[in-house]
């Protein structure tokens, strides 16, 4: 990696994340090799050697580009966030977890001590103490600390302002190459960059726009669980196959590689462009094409959603108008 | 007391973090290796339909998604009482075998090769991928991409994606595979086969066929006597996929082997207040401490352990080579840990092989690759071999398959105690009389590392190959006396 000072400075962080981002800004392949000659790279844990104290050395805004991925979990993912919002002046949540807080803000239906309670009391764990993680611990020699859970689990704007969104888990590898294109190319002035606010490296449209499978009849009389399917048809939608594909009213940009595999879209590209809430608008896709007008009939059908919190908000919980469900709020 | 931090490890920042504290003469009173990170799969999958752990559980790791998604599916498989068809667990094993390819390769590559490829003492600018390229010959690097490439393919062709695949569901998958590519996944794992045994020549010429890397390799700082498992077949050779886990004990001798549904017996979780994640150990030898020795129910799971588990491999190359390695090394078990490196590549061999071996089985393009589950939905657990260890999924479920409860033992936990015993041992033998021999503790804890590839928070593969660390020594009232740094 360069250390030539003359350059745009970039850097890239994890939170409370799976490292799948990571992976998926290597498999970039020789556009790697774009990123060194046109940036100097500062502080990219995965890839290079910095620590926090070197960022926090460098000047407010000295840092061009920072692509920030996985949600914030706990006060150190919070004061990393803090730290690279000062010093970055393209700040982009990248990935599921920072944009939308992805499969771990599904723990938002829980209260917190739950998370850690469950933890600490699985069916193998020994421990008839009771004993959970101590953030501040008096050990015999001195004090050592981890870092603090926190209430829920947010998303990179919920804690600091953020210019640009790339969604995905993992955000697919050509779409991160074609940002960093675009970024290079917009700092030697051939292109110009999108308002703040907006989502990079995904389509306009719906996953089911990208979708090869054909749509006939737009309506069902059943949801059914892929596993009860003797066949998966290979050719057909698969919702009107009754498979319940989160597609409608998720964002284009992967290319729809579930659905062209035989599995639903579950949704991992985050909500179709000017849609507010996820789940609403999933809400309103499924229920457009349930093919009833009797309410008990209609019951029914939708009693084949079994879980219509993971069903409707797998990715997007910590994003949503809701942020969090009733049980997460409620006293003991 | 003085307080001595090591912040590891920039690829683990922010995942984790070890303290050393000396007494008052100077040597080291104890070390914590903690690690700072939760997020709760074991709560919030609870409600989950059982088909989506697969896709829910593969965010637990980024970099070993696939492991994941197929203890997952087993463990769905098991809750439905569901045997899926022939072609689709040798689909499943096919798509295991070119994960491990990419992931062994990597780790040999970037983080464990450099260290004996260019020797513990060549310059730390030198100790890198870069440096092996240059030691080796440029086509090195290229093929190294390639052999990731190749992987990463055959997860995509059967996974459907090349990260979080998505295929897998009760019963089986959701697709199978054409004829053609079949055929292209053969030659890929042709290919496979070579660079494997290239790699392993690499290791024989250069470390092998050097007596101080020998030596090094057998040198006590990085023996641990503990209890080793690992899947094995009916045959008791080591699989990735599927078998029971065998248990061995400190002098090599089997204490038994368990089903997946049988794992409460074998394992339990021990807890400590300053970190975020369990010490599994023995539960019929019990939780003595961080110690080794045959009274200490402190166990290892990765490749050498698979190795030391198994009565063989069972693909002809890699048995070969399974022979060689404990022929070199003095008998079973092996308890050296550097050995794992050498280990590791065996299981690169084993993997290549048997990727041509499952794609060339006549079935293996059939398109019956599910069966519908018809019994009712209740408890299942999976197991595979993660590449850094043992991976559990157990789930119970309603009537509905919705999960009522979820227990997850992961691979690199395993090794988690282990891991801390190493860091103990290798800080003890290099700091003395408050004397901290900077190159060596450096150089000397890395190394004591590296052999698990730890994956805490999923973060282990760096791509320089470097392990960055930084140790600031701490006076009594915390006054920062020196800060040591390598790689950085």
């Amino acid at each position: 990696m360069s250390t030539n000072g003359s350059k745009p400075k970039f850097a890239m962080y994890w939170a409370a994340s799976c490292g799948g981002c990571e992976i998926a800004v290597l498999n970039i392949g020789e556009k790697i090799l774009d990123v060194d000659a046109n940036f100097d790279v500062v502080f990219w844990p995965v890839a290079m050697d910095a620590k926090y104290k070197d960022v926090e050395a460098m000047e407010d805004g000295s840092i061009t580009l920072c692509l920030f991925n996985g949600g914030i979990r706990n006060d150190e993912n919070e004061h990393v966030a803090r730290l690279l919002r000062r010093k970055s002046k393209i700040l982009v949540a990248f990935g599921s977890c920072a944009t939308e807080g992805c499969i771990p803000g599904l723990a938002n239906l829980s209260r917190p001590q739950e998370v850690l309670d469950t933890a600490f009391s699985t069916i193998s764990t020994d421990n008839p103490q009771g004993v959970r993680p101590i953030f501040d611990y008096a050990a015999p020699e001195g004090h050592i600390h981890i870092p603090v859970f926190q209430p829920r689990v947010r998303t990179l704007d919920q804690v600091v302002p953020v210019d640009y969104f790339m969604p995905g888990c993992p955000p697919e590898s050509h779409q991160i190459a074609a940002v960093v294109d675009l970024v290079i190319q917009a700092l030697h002035g051939q292109a110009e960059l999108p308002p703040p606010g907006a989502t990079l490296g995904a389509g306009p449209s719906t996953c089911c726009d990208e979708c090869p499978r054909q749509r006939n009849v737009k309506a069902i009389k059943q949801f059914v669980r892929i596993q009860d399917l003797e066949t998966i048809d290979p050719t057909l939608c698969l919702l009107e196959q009754g498979i319940p594909c989160n597609g409608p009213a998720t964002r284009s940009g992967c290319g729809a590689l579930c659905p062209k595999a035989g599995a639903q879209c579950i949704g991992c590209y985050g909500p179709a462009e000017g849609v507010v809430d996820y789940g609403a608008r999933l809400i309103t896709a499924f229920a457009s094409v349930i093919d009833a007008t009797d309410p008990a009939e209609i019951e029914r059908i939708l009693d084949g959603i079994p879980d219509p919190a993971g069903q409707f908000y797998r990715f997007n919980l910590a994003r949503s108008l809701l942020r969090a469900g009733k049980s997460a709020w409620s006293p003991r | 007391m003085t307080k001595i931090s090591i912040d590891p490890i920039t690829r683990l920042e922010g995942h984790g973090k070890i303290e050393i504290f000396l007494n008052d003469e100077g040597d080291v009173a104890n070390t914590y290796f903690q690690v700072p990170e939760l997020r709760g799969f074991e709560r919030f999958c609870v409600g989950r339909p059982v088909e989506e752990m697969p896709l829910l559980t593969n965010r637990i790791c980024g970099v070993c998604p696939e492991a994941h998604h197929m203890a997952a599916a087993k463990a769905a498989d098991a809750v439905y009482k569901v045997d899926p068809p022939p072609a689709a667990k040798k689909l499943r094993e096919l798509l295991y075998s070119g994960f491990y390819f990419t992931d062994h390769t990597t780790h040999f590559y970037a983080l464990g090769g450099p260290d004996f490829v260019m020797g513990p003492d060549a310059p730390v600018a030198e100790r890198n991928i870069l440096g092996v390229i240059h030691k080796v010959g440029l086509e090195i690097g290229g093929q190294v991409i390639q052999a990731r490439k190749y992987g990463h393919h055959i997860v995509e062709i059967i996974g459907g994606r090349k990260v979080h695949p998505c295929t897998s569901i009760p019963g089986g998958l959701t697709k199978g595979i054409t004829e053609e590519q079949r055929r292209e996944i053969e030659k890929m794992g042709r290919w496979a086969i070579e660079f494997a045994q290239f790699s392993l020549k690499l290791f024989n010429d250069i470390v092998l066929g050097n007596p101080a890397y020998l030596d090094l390799i057998l040198g006590d700082i990085y023996t641990h006597r503990t209890y080793y498992i690992g899947t094995v077949d009916a045959n008791n050779k080591v699989n990735f996929y599927d078998g029971q886990v065998s248990v061995v004990d400190p002098d090599g001798k089997r204490l038994g082997k368990y089903r997946p549904h049988e794992y409460t017996e074998w394992i339990a979780e021990h807890v400590e207040p300053w970190t975020y994640l369990k010490f599994p150990y023995l539960k019929k030898v019990g939780w003595k401490g961080f110690v080794d020795g045959k009274d200490s129910g402190v166990y290892c799971a990765t490749p050498l352990s698979r190795l030391n588990a198994a009565d063989g491999m069972a693909t002809p190359r890699a048995q070969e080579e399974y022979e060689k390695f404990y022929a070199t090394l003095g008998g079973k078990p092996v308890h050296q840990r550097l050995a794992t490196h050498w280990a590791r590549l065996i299981e690169l061999l084993y993997a290549a092989e048997r990727i041509v071996e499952l794609a060339t089985d006549p079935e293996i393009a059939s398109p019956k690759v599910h069966t519908v589950p018809t019994e009712k939905p209740t408890e299942g657990v999976g197991i595979v071999e993660a590449p850094r260890g043992t991976l559990t999924h157990h789930y119970w479920t309603d009537e509905r398959g919705l999960l009522t409860r979820v227990n997850l033992i992961v691979g690199t936990t395993n090794n988690y105690a282990p891991m801390s015993m190493s860091i103990k041992k290798a800080a003890q033998a290099f700091i003395k009389k408050g004397v901290v021999v900077s190159e060596g503790i450096l150089n000397r804890v890395e190394m004591a590392f590296r052999p698990y590839d730890p994956c805490l928070g999923c973060a282990t593969h760096s791509l320089p190959g470097q392990m960055p660390l930084q140790v600031t020594i701490r006076d009594a009232r915390g006054e920062v006396v020196d800060v040591l740094r390598q790689h950085c």
